[in-house]
């Protein structure tokens, strides 16, 4: 049973003078524990897809479900991670990662409990009474993180996460994705710009093509979370692959890298 | 902590002797009894305290009343109008409209409608409050970043999680520099309101000693009227530096 799936899903945004045509008869099945990258270029509705993933959005035709059942609304064991972390600057460290479990109505015991032990699980324990204002970039991420492993998500879903952070941390946040991934066994979609983060964080990547957005290519990367993944001879061939593939979706040029990525 | 409360303290200590030795010297050009030098002034207000402090609290209650009532009415209206687009529409022309008004124009009318009591006066602060806060809510609501409320949305809140985790909390650094900016203007008002047809209160004691060419009184009574503005505006610098504590953290 697939986690996620997307079956000829379309979506159209009016606009007061025109509308825009975000997606296209989007064609995606994402299994359960299965991670998945989603890349493409700006305006190819990837974020489109997660927010339809999320539930914040119904599709204008076509159905998405998740775990079997169509998506109404937004769903208990799936957490969303935007590109600004969605952190509350007024809200402890704590309470940011309780938040999904405050909304839920669980119990005020249960929730310290689950958030003390996500907390602990993405080394914040020691930032617990802090202000999400006291932390660095990485340490913010690590919050999002928090708040999605405190939901005991089944489904994380994930708009460029690592994009505002420099390159050394956000290669060590990649690290700390990937070793929730591999401890938990959520299903998982990221969307991304970094290419090198595509192929290190995605046992598939899932090319899109802009306007209005489908899948263009699916590049399969079984050896996604080996060891010694990032210095191996498939990452490399398959980070290759993937520029190739984006190069002839006139998303990046054949000669450079992403800009956004480390090599 | 008590490092910035000790600057504080002594810039109030220095502003508060640059104003008096420009009142002295101001007093000394000007050389007459409607102007007492603040020896005799302050000397008065000692000597009035028993008679001063009754209509310190008779004023302090009937601004932080009317205080109370214009925020806690304007607030959820504020908040609703500037997340609701459809209620806005129509309520947005009626506010911008009735904003400019001069609303202390009203008081012959409450006065006639209310009695003589606390009733007008009161209601004409919270009206006056009650139109400030209420377009500062609004536009703080409007301004609540989208991302915000999506991320919190997508962890299954409702409608009134999202007030309560973020709308409120994301208006309150604003409604609190409304309020604290709405003190003078509440102050004033009530100087006038109670300057007409009162029996009590500072703005009765200013003008009945003001009746009686008693100047150092008058001025006993400005006095008192200055320390309430500045203990209401101090309190709620110290309630908003409390609510809004996550500001104040930088790395």
């Amino acid at each position: 049973m697939a986690a996620l799936e997307f079956d000829r899903v379309g979506v159209t945004y009016e606009g007061s003078d025109r509308s825009v045509r975000a997606l296209d008869a989007l064609e995606l099945h994402v299994a359960a524990g299965e991670p998945v990258s989603v890349i493409g270029p700006s305006g190819c509705g990837k974020s489109t897809l997660l927010l339809l993933a999320a539930g914040l959005l119904t599709p204008t035709e076509g159905t998405v479900s998740v775990a079997g059942a169509p998506v109404t609304g937004p769903r208990r064991e799936t957490a969303l991670i935007l590109q600004d972390f969605g952190l509350l600057p007024w809200k402890t460290v704590e309470a940011n990662a309780a938040l999904g479990l405050t909304v839920r109505g669980v119990a005020r015991r249960d929730t310290r409990e689950r958030a003390t032990a996500a907390l602990e699980r993405v080394g914040l324990a020691e930032f617990a009474r802090a202000y999400p204002g006291e932390l660095s970039g990485g340490m913010r991420q690590r919050l999002a993180l928090a708040r999605a492993v405190a939901l005991d998500a089944d489904l994380l879903l994930m708009d460029e996460p690592l994009s505002a952070l420099d390159a050394l941390t956000r290669e060590d946040l990649q690290d700390v994705l990937l070793d929730l991934w591999q401890r938990r066994g959520h299903a998982q979609v990221l969307v991304t710009h970094s290419i090198e983060e595509a192929v290190f964080l995605g046992r598939r990547v899932v090319v899109m093509s802009p306007r209005p957005g489908h899948v263009a290519a699916i590049v399969d990367n079984p050896r996604m979370g080996s060891d010694g993944f990032r210095a191996s001879e498939s990452y490399f061939d398959a980070v290759r692959e993937l520029r190739r593939m984006l190069a002839d979706e006139g998303a990046v040029s054949a000669a450079h890298g992403d800009g956004g990525g480390q090599a | 902590m008590t490092r910035p409360l000790l600057r504080k303290a002594l810039g109030y200590v220095g502003a508060l002797a640059a104003l008096l030795l420009a009142w002295a010297a101001l007093a000394w050009v000007v050389d007459s009894p409607a102007l007492p030098g603040p020896a005799i002034a302050i000397e008065t207000f000692f000597q009035q305290w028993p008679e001063i402090w009754p209509q310190i609290l008779v004023s302090a209650w009937r601004v932080l009343a009317a205080m109370a009532i214009g925020t806690v009415l304007a607030v959820p209206v504020g908040l609703w109008l500037g997340r609701s687009p459809r209620a806005d529409a129509i309520a947005a022309p009626i506010i911008f409209l009735t904003y400019p008004i001069p609303k202390v124009v009203f008081l012959p009318v409450l006065l006639v409608l209310l009695g003589l009591y606390d009733a007008p006066k009161i209601a004409l602060i919270a009206i006056i409050v009650f139109f400030q806060i209420l377009v500062t809510a609004h536009d703080a609501a409007k301004a609540v970043p989208e991302g915000s409320v999506l991320s919190v949305r997508s962890l299954g809140a409702k409608r009134l999680d999202i007030y309560r985790h973020v709308v409120v909390p994301a208006s309150m650094p604003d409604i609190f520099t409304a309020l604290r900016i709405g003190t003078g203007t509440a102050i004033a008002v009530l100087f006038l309101a109670e300057s007409i047809a009162e029996t009590n209160g500072l703005g009765y004691y200013i003008v009945d000693a003001w009746g009686r060419i008693d100047y150092p009184a008058m001025f006993a009574g400005i006095i008192a009227m200055a320390l309430l503005g500045v203990v209401l505006y101090e309190a709620l610098d110290a309630l908003e530096n409390w609510v809004t504590r996550w500001r104040k953290v930088t790395r």
